[in-house]
Order: structure tokens, then C-alpha cells, then sequence
């Protein structure tokens, strides 16, 4: 179909008529919204867009967008979504979900759809818990958090520091958003959808029912990224994480998870070496070459 | 004393060695020689668990007429030395009618092997070897082992070639000069003339796991997700390069979590995928099968079987994994499941599975197995699955450009064009229930057509719904349309033989499944030959199971069930089906060593020990008897 026969589209033109089950202030809702005018901004027609999920509040995006949609398992968004991709290049593949499901459960894929580098943009809504199972602790919780009734005494363990670790597993574009921002996220995922290889936008999105007391600061406390970079010292306090005296200041370490905007980019890597992707149209021409060397 | 197999016109060979010792390339040049010559045959290779250059075994057995198993016996074994031999002892089936040539400087032939009874001959292996500069021992037993196949000299050099072709030339030489003394020196055996009829030439020499790799191909898959896995890979490292050749893409995955799912992103945007893996990857894909299966997007899972549980028996065979491709999934998931009955039979199976799949947008799970994955047979071509329509697609029609590039991009499936519902509306019913249970599936990229796939239990628009007649719909659709599907003839293999159209009291049904076939299917010719009326069947569609045509087929027979497992999964799952009668009794024995026609036919004999005396009646004796522990891992 030629550009010129699709009407444009209105934000709202991409919401489906399913009503969300989010809770009443849930920082989802302004992903949602960030998203739905990042795509009428890029004229991108709905049935050339996919959007594919796992499994957590975040993770109902895919319902709620008039697009193709697939709301797979907890934890697999990367892999569906990089095969969709790999499958159909000709599409707009966005991923969405959670804090738990993209770094817990999903945690390898996420590694691995760094490195591979695949032309997807992935946008995990922060809450730091994992609010469909009622309040749990998630991979990016505080270790001293205690209210959760699985793990009284707090995780005890240091959490995971998504943007870090997406540059040291090689993706080439990241970015950090705030759901009470949604004229910035959408500039952001707006910007992650063009990036030519696999964009990370971090999305700080408020849980107002699990974490209300810790999460309401969010609004006052972000910044633009680069305005507060942690001395060493707070570094090291925050992260558990040791520096080498004299170490270069790097996002692994200095970031305080709390800067907007975006955080790395650069030109995609190499084409990915872990695929083969044929190019000959005519199949059962390549398919009677091969039997016919099966006779040699 | 060798020809020594049942109708005297077949041989089974075997070569052993240390690492390094080129066992399995002898074995490769032979079968590649005795294909020159028109001859069929299977290698089937044992290893040990190393890495890299660890002892080995390659058993090969040829003959005039199609072979579909290794036989009872090993007639001739040239053990290039006796390092680790131990290993393969059970394998190796010697006795007192067998022929070992072993090399003296490698030492006494131990007394495991000693015991089987079986006539010693030195052959100094080693030594004629190093009259060739670069000369090695495993090409001297090609060349005694190819006379006293009847192998004439020029088809073991052509296959040499063949098959060392990407070797140094000096090394490919040596190899020639030292096969050419060796073969001399048996001179005066009666030598097969190469063949020159056509259908001989059209023969293809390739593993299970290729031809399964065909069947992808002829199925016109597009994508392949995997995990490296043994003994999976070569069906992938196969695929690689050939795939690329027919335009698709394969992508090697993180985890089996990971590959399974991708293969359901590409089967959503409308490209055929498949994978391949063993029992441990089928574990970690059995959520993504599942979710397949609920969204209704279909994918086929190779599962290329090995010795279970956990890691078991990477390098070896066993048909233990029938109760979790049955069962492996959570909640009722109606999926296909089906077993390849030999290794031409791969390509036909996987091509059937993933039409299958396609058709009615499900997950199938293959059932390969080492046994057939990793053994090398000379085979007739073989023959396209029946035809299947293609994936009922969802378009509106007059996208006309949509439909072109639907049909460019996969031209052989025959679209089917003419979906039940056209009008896009707001909220297209992607599960809409329909007459055949299957719901037009659109492509992304379809205007009009947006819906979100998903595995929550949903409505017909897909939509997640929790309400209970929604659950039902859906549930009864998932099932429905498994169950109305016409699968025409390809359900089993059935050679019903001498069997009267009333069988008499004593007829006999051998039923089986994927590896055991060729060894039943002997078992079955042998005892027609001692004047029973006996039929096998070979199950290759295992579910949905054809209840009525598998009653017919075996009604008013004795029935044999026949497995490599220890518990009956066959067996169990027949009688949960109340397909079998009461008198049926199963033969289920641990692998991983292969079956043998003998042993099928010792433990009928053993159940029926009248059966060979052709008495009627037989089978009252155990008529409505429980099934005996005894029975299932009777073997053992």
C-alpha cells in the first residue's frame, strides 16, 4: 500500500478498545500514551507495527494498541519478538514489558538480544516489583526493601542495574525515560524505534499500589542524564560495585539510575554473525539443486 | 564364514578403534562403496563421550534389498586395536558364527570379546600400513573388509575419493595404496559388479538428521531457531548452509527457551519454522510448545531422542520420550505428535509435521531418535508427503498486492486464499470458531487484520478472557480441529503381508513406532517365512491417535506391542486409549542398544510358545491376564 493512501493517525488511533487493567495512577498508563504519539509521529501504518510481550502488568501493553500483538510467556518477549524480526524484517517490532520479567526470568535473553544487536526497540517499565503476584521484590529492588511478606528481611542483594548492563553486554542504543514525562519518553521511544539495531529505553514507571512511599519521590529526584554523576565513593556505596583508583567515570558505575535521556549510542555493530539470511527468491529451484546433490 | 545373516544375501560389518583411528571413516568409505555397487545399507556409529578423537565404532550392514536395521550379529569386526572396547561390547553382538580380524601388536583380543565365541584371525593392520608412507591401519581394513564384502577394488577408491575428497592429496593417496594392497590380498572372493542401473545411481547416502533437514526444506520452513544439542546438530549444521540457498533464516539461540519462541515470532509473521533438539532442550521448550499451541501458531519441534532421564545418554538411543511429547505440556494442550519409522522417512515425517502444523495452526513435536538422527543409510529417494493445504490465512481480498506477496513468498503451499471471514473490522474474531476448528490467521503487515496473539485464555476476538464459556469455546476449538482433520493414509506404515482379510486365530500384529520399525519389519518377514500370518505396523502419527483405523487394523490379531523403553509409553498410552483387547502384551526393554529382528521374534515365542507350532488358540492362554511387569522391560 503506498504512503500516500494512509490517512494520518492520532495517537488515539493506535488504542485498541480493551480497557486496561492497570491500577488508578499506574505509571504505565503514561508509557501507553508515550508510545501511542511516538507512533502517530512516526506515521508508522498500525498493521506494519508488532508489539510483543511477556507476562506482568507492563506486559498487557500488546492488548491495548490496535496493532499486531503477541502476548507470549513471562520472560520471552526478546526471543519472539528478535524471531518476528529476523522473520520479517519489514516490520516495526517494539517489545514491552517489566522490571521482573525483562532482568529476572528473562534476564539471558536480555544479554543476548544486546549483543545480537537485532533492529528491535525494547521498552521495560520500571517499578521496581513485581505488581501482578501482589508485591514481591524484583531484580531491581532496593536489598533493604522489606515490605514485601516473601522476603521480610529485605533481598539483601544488590539490584540490578539495567542500563549498565545493557553496555556491557554491546547494545548500541540506550535510554532512560520517566512514565510523569510523557512528552520525553515519547521523544525517547520515538528515537529507539528509528534506531537501526536494538534500542533499550529504561522507563522509570511509579507502582502506586506496592511501592507508594518510595516511588513518589521519582518526579522530584530525576534529572537530565550526565547532571549528576556519583563520585566513586557514592558509587561504590550504591552499587557494591569497586572501582580501580583511577578508573575512567563510566555509566556502569557512576549512573545513579535516576538521569533521563539517552545514555549510549552508537552506530550498530557488525551485521550479526549468528544468523544465516538467504536472499534467493526462487526455493524450489534451490531445493531441487540440493536433492539433486544428494544423488553425487 | 561370512554371509552368515538370516537369508545369506546381507552382512553386517563393524571397524573399532582409539581415538583417532579413523573407525568411522572406514566405515563411511564402505557404505559409499557399496552404494557404487548397488548395494543398500545403514552405518550406524557409536561413541563414547569425549569431545574430540575418542574411541569409536562404526557398524555397517549391507544387502541387495532396502536396509532398515543393523541385524542380529556383527559377521565381521576389525578391531584396529582394543582400547576402550568394553564400551561397545553390547553393541558389538559377536558369536560363535562371527569372524573378529584384529591386529596381533595391539594385543590379545580380550576376553569379553574372546568370549563370544567367534573365530580370530590376525591381520597385522599396523604393519602393511607402514609399508605406505603417510599409509594408516583403518585404510588396510577398508580394503580387507571390501574384499570380503565382495566389494570390487574401484568402488572402494571412488568412494575413497568420495569421502576423503577434502583431504591433502598425498593423504588421499596413501589411503588408496594401502586399501589397493589389503583388498589383493583377499583376491578371489566373488565381487559385485558397480551397478549401473539408474534407479542405483539415483540412490541418496545420507544421516536421518539431513533427511529430516530435507523435510524442513521441502516444507518450505523459513526459519530455524537452536540450541546446539547432541545428537540434534547435524540436522542443524546441515540446514545452515541449505537453508540459506532456499531464502530462509536460522539463528542460533541462546537457550531452548529462546529458540522455541523465536520460532513462534516467525511462524506469527507468517514464515514455517521448525527446531530440533533432544530430551533436555524438549524440557525447556515445553512452555513455549504450549504457548504455541494456545495462540494457535504453529511451529514443529524435531526432537532428535536420546537414553533419558536428565542428561542421560547423550550419544545413544532410546524411545523414551513418547510420554512427554504426549503429556509434557500444561493444562489440556491438544497438539500433534509424530515419529519418522526409518531414516528416509525423516524427511517424509518432518515435511508432514510442519504442513500439518501449518494447516491447523499447531505445535507438532517429532519424535527422531539417535538411531535414526545420527546413522547413514543408502536409500531410494524418498517420497513427498501427502499434499496438505496450507495455512488458512486471513486476507482481505481486495488487498490483491497482499495476496501476490503471500503467494510469492511461499509458492508451493496453495495459499488457501478463500478465508471464512474478509471483512476487517475494528475488532477482527482472530478465534473465530468455525466448521473445520481452524480460524483464518492474517500476516502482519495485512491491513485491517490487527489482532493480539496471545496465551491467556481469551475470547474470539483474542482478547483475554477468563469467563468460562469462552475457555470452552476455545478449548473445544483447539481440540476440534485436531480431531476433524482427514489425515488420509499417513497415519502408520502397515505391511499387512500374508494376513487374511480374517485373520486366523493366530495372526499376529507387531505394533511399533519411529526407530523400531525396520527391526519389527524384519522380525515380520522372518516369521511369515516359518508359515505365521503375521502384519507389522508402524505408528508415525501418534496423536491425535487414529483409533478407528488402528482397531481395524488390527482386529481379530494377537497383538505385540514393541518399544525401546523400559516402561511401556506405547503400550500404556494404547491401552489409555482402549485401542488394544485384553490379550495384547507389550516388548518394552531399555536402550540404548539398538532392537534386533531376533529379539522381537525370541520374545513372541516366549509369550506364544506355540505360536511357531501355528496352533490355534495361542493367544487364550494369556487372554485378559493384566499386564505383568515382566512384560514391560521383559527384555531385561
Amino acid at each position: 500500500m503506498a504512503p500516500a493512501m494512509i490517512p494520518s493517525l492520532r495517537a488515539r488511533d493506535y488504542l485498541s478498545d480493551v480497557k486496561p487493567i492497570w491500577c488508578p495512577g499506574c505509571g504505565h498508563f503514561g508509557v501507553l500514551s508515550a508510545l501511542t504519539k511516538a507512533l502517530a509521529y512516526l506515521e508508522r501504518p498500525k498493521h506494519e507495527i508488532a508489539v510483543i510481550s511477556g507476562i506482568g502488568c507492563s506486559s498487557r501493553v500488546p492488548a491495548y494498541l490496535d496493532c499486531y500483538g503477541f502476548h507470549g510467556l513471562h520472560g520471552r518477549a526478546l526471543p519472539l519478538a528478535t524471531g518476528l524480526k529476523a522473520a520479517r524484517p519489514d516490520l516495526t517490532v517494539i517489545a514491552t514489558g517489566g522490571d521482573g520479567d525483562g532482568f529476572s526470568i528473562g534476564g539471558n535473553h536480555f544479554l543476548h538480544a544486546c549483543r545480537r544487536d537485532i533492529d528491535l526497540c525494547y521498552i521495560v517499565m520500571d517499578n521496581a516489583v513485581y505488581g501482578m503476584t501482589k508485591g514481591q521484590a524484583s531484580p531491581t529492588t532496593p536489598p533493604d526493601w522489606t515490605q514485601s511478606a516473601l522476603t521480610p528481611h529485605g533481598t539483601g542483594i544488590p539490584a540490578f542495574r539495567p542500563a549498565a548492563i545493557a553496555l556491557a553486554s554491546g547494545a548500541s542504543f540506550i535510554a532512560r525515560g520517566f512514565s510523569g514525562d510523557p512528552h520525553g519518553l515519547s521523544e525517547l521511544i520515538t528515537r529507539a524505534i528509528l534506531h537501526p539495531g536494538f534500542a533499550f529505553v529504561h522507563v522509570l514507571s511509579p507502582c502506586r499500589t506496592y511501592r507508594p512511599d518510595d516511588q513518589s519521590s521519582w518526579k522530584q529526584a530525576v534529572h537530565p542524564f550526565g547532571e549528576h554523576i556519583l563520585s566513586a565513593a557514592e558509587a561504590v556505596a550504591e552499587t557494591a560495585v569497586d572501582t580501580k583508583p583511577g578508573a575512567t567515570p563510566a555509566l556502569h558505575v557512576q549512573d545513579d539510575g535516576l538521569g533521563l535521556g539517552i545514555l549510549h549510542e552508537v552506530a550498530r555493530g557488525p551485521a550479526s554473525t549468528s544468523s544465516t539470511a538467504g536472499t534467493s527468491p526462487d526455493r524450489q529451484a534451490a531445493l531441487d539443486a540440493i536433492e539433486a546433490e544428494l544423488e553425487a | 564364514m561370512i554371509w552368515q545373516n538370516h537369508n545369506q544375501q546381507s552382512i553386517t560389518v563393524a571397524v573399532s578403534g582409539s581415538g583417532g583411528s579413523g573407525a568411522l571413516t572406514a566405515g563411511f568409505i564402505l557404505l559409499a562403496a557399496a552404494q557404487r555397487c548397488g548395494r543398500y545399507g545403514l552405518m550406524m556409529r557409536s561413541a563414547g563421550p569425549q569431545v574430540r578423537g575418542g574411541e569409536s565404532v562404526a557398524i555397517l550392514r549391507v544387502g541387495p534389498s532396502t536396509v532398515t536395521n543393523i541385524g542380529d550379529r556383527v559377521d565381521l569386526l576389525a578391531a584396529l586395536d582394543w582400547r576402550n572396547i568394553e564400551r561397545f561390547q553390547d553393541e558389538l553382538a559377536l558369536d560363535a558364527n562371527s569372524l573378529i580380524l584384529h591386529d596381533n601388536e595391539a594385543g590379545a583380543v580380550p576376553s569379553g570379546i574372546a568370549a563370544s565365541g567367534a573365530e580370530q584371525r590376525p591381520i597385522d593392520f599396523g604393519r602393511r600400513a607402514a609399508e605406505h608412507n603417510g599409509g594408516r591401519a583403518n585404510m588396510i581394513a577398508v580394503g580387507v573388509l571390501g574384499g570380503e564384502m565382495g566389494l570390487p577394488l574401484q568402488a572402494l577408491l571412488d568412494a575413497t575419493d568420495a569421502v576423503l575428497g577434502k583431504k591433502a592429496p598425498a593423504a588421499v593417496d596413501a589411503a588408496k595404496a594401502c586399501i589397493a594392497t589389503a583388498h589383493r590380498g583377499t583376491a578371489g572372493k566373488t565381487e559385485s559388479e558397480p551397478s549401473t542401473a539408474p534407479a542405483a545411481a539415483q540412490r541418496w547416502r545420507l544421516s536421518g538428521n539431513a533427511a529430516a533437514g530435507l523435510g524442513a526444506l521441502r516444507a518450505e520452513v523459513g526459519f530455524v531457531a537452536a540450541y546446539p544439542i547432541t545428537p540434534a546438530s547435524e540436522m542443524l549444521e546441515w540446514l545452515a548452509p541449505r537453508l540459506e540457498r532456499a531464502g530462509g533464516t536460522l539463528l542460533q539461540a541462546e537457550d531452548e527457551l529462546a529458540a522455541v519462541n523465536m520460532l513462534i515470532g516467525a511462524s506469527f509473521g507468517g514464515v514455517p519454522a521448525v527446531t530440533a533438539t533432544s530430551g533436555p532442550g524438549l524440557s525447556l521448550m515445553t512452555e513455549g510448545i504450549g504457548l504455541a499451541v494456545a495462540s494457535e501458531t504453529p511451529i514443529l519441534v524435531v526432537n532428535v531422542a536420546r537414553g533419558g532421564p536428565s542428561t542421560g545418554l547423550p550419544t545413544k538411543s532410546e524411545q523414551a520420550d513418547l510420554n512427554q511429547a504426549l503429556y509434557g505440556l500444561h493444562g489440556d494442550a491438544p497438539h500433534l505428535v509424530l515419529a519418522p519409522l526409518d531414516v528416509g522417512d525423516c524427511a517424509y515425517t518432518v515435511e508432514w509435521g510442519s504442513r500439518l502444523a501449518e494447516r491447523l495452526q499447531t505445535a507438532a513435536i517429532l519424535l527422531s531418535d539417535q538411531a535414526l538422527g545420527q546413522t547413514h543409510a543408502v536409500i531410494d529417494p524418498p517420497p513427498r508427503c501427502p499434499p496438505v493445504l496450507g495455512r488458512k490465512w486471513a486476507s482481505a481480498t481486495s488487498t490483491q498486492a497482499q495476496t501476490d506477496r503471500l503467494t510469492d513468498r511461499r509458492p508451493n503451499l496453495q495459499p488457501d486464499l478463500q478465508p471464512d471471514s474478509t471483512t476487517p473490522t475494528n475488532a477482527f474474531a482472530r478465534y473465530a470458531p468455525s466448521a473445520d476448528g481452524i480460524s483464518p490467521m492474517p500476516s502482519p503487515g495485512t491491513p485491517g487484520f490487527e489482532y493480539t496473539a496471545d496465551g491467556l485464555a481469551h475470547n474470539a476476538q483474542g482478547t483475554p478472557s477468563s469467563s468460562a464459556s469462552d475457555h470452552r469455546e476455545q478449548l473445544s476449538k483447539l481440540m476440534h480441529k485436531l480431531t476433524a482433520h482427514d489425515y488420509g493414509d499417513a497415519w502408520a506404515r502397515i505391511d499387512r503381508g500374508n494376513l487374511a482379510d480374517e485373520p486366523a486365530d493366530t495372526a499376529i500384529s507387531l505394533l511399533t513406532w519411529g526407530s523400531s520399525w525396520g527391526a519389527v519389519q524384519e522380525a515380520t518377514t522372518r516369521l511369515r517365512e516359518q508359515g505365521l500370518q503375521v502384519q507389522s505396523i508402524g505408528l508415525r502419527l501418534l496423536a491425535p491417535l487414529q483409533h478407528d483405523q488402528l482397531s481395524l487394523a488390527i482386529a481379530g490379531t494377537q497383538v505385540l506391542v514393541v518399544e525401546i523403553n523400559a516402561t511401556g509409553q506405547l503400550f500404556r498410552y494404547l491401552n489409555a486409549e482402549r485401542v488394544l483387547p485384553p490379550s495384547a502384551r507389550a516388548f518394552a526393554r531399555p536402550g540404548p542398544l539398538p532392537l534386533r529382528p531376533a529379539e522381537v521374534i525370541a520374545q513372541l515365542q516366549r509369550l506364544q510358545p506355540d505360536a511357531d507350532k501355528n496352533h490355534a488358540g495361542g493367544g487364550d492362554e494369556h487372554a485378559g491376564e493384566s499386564l505383568q511387569a515382566a512384560d514391560v522391560g521383559g527384555g531385561y
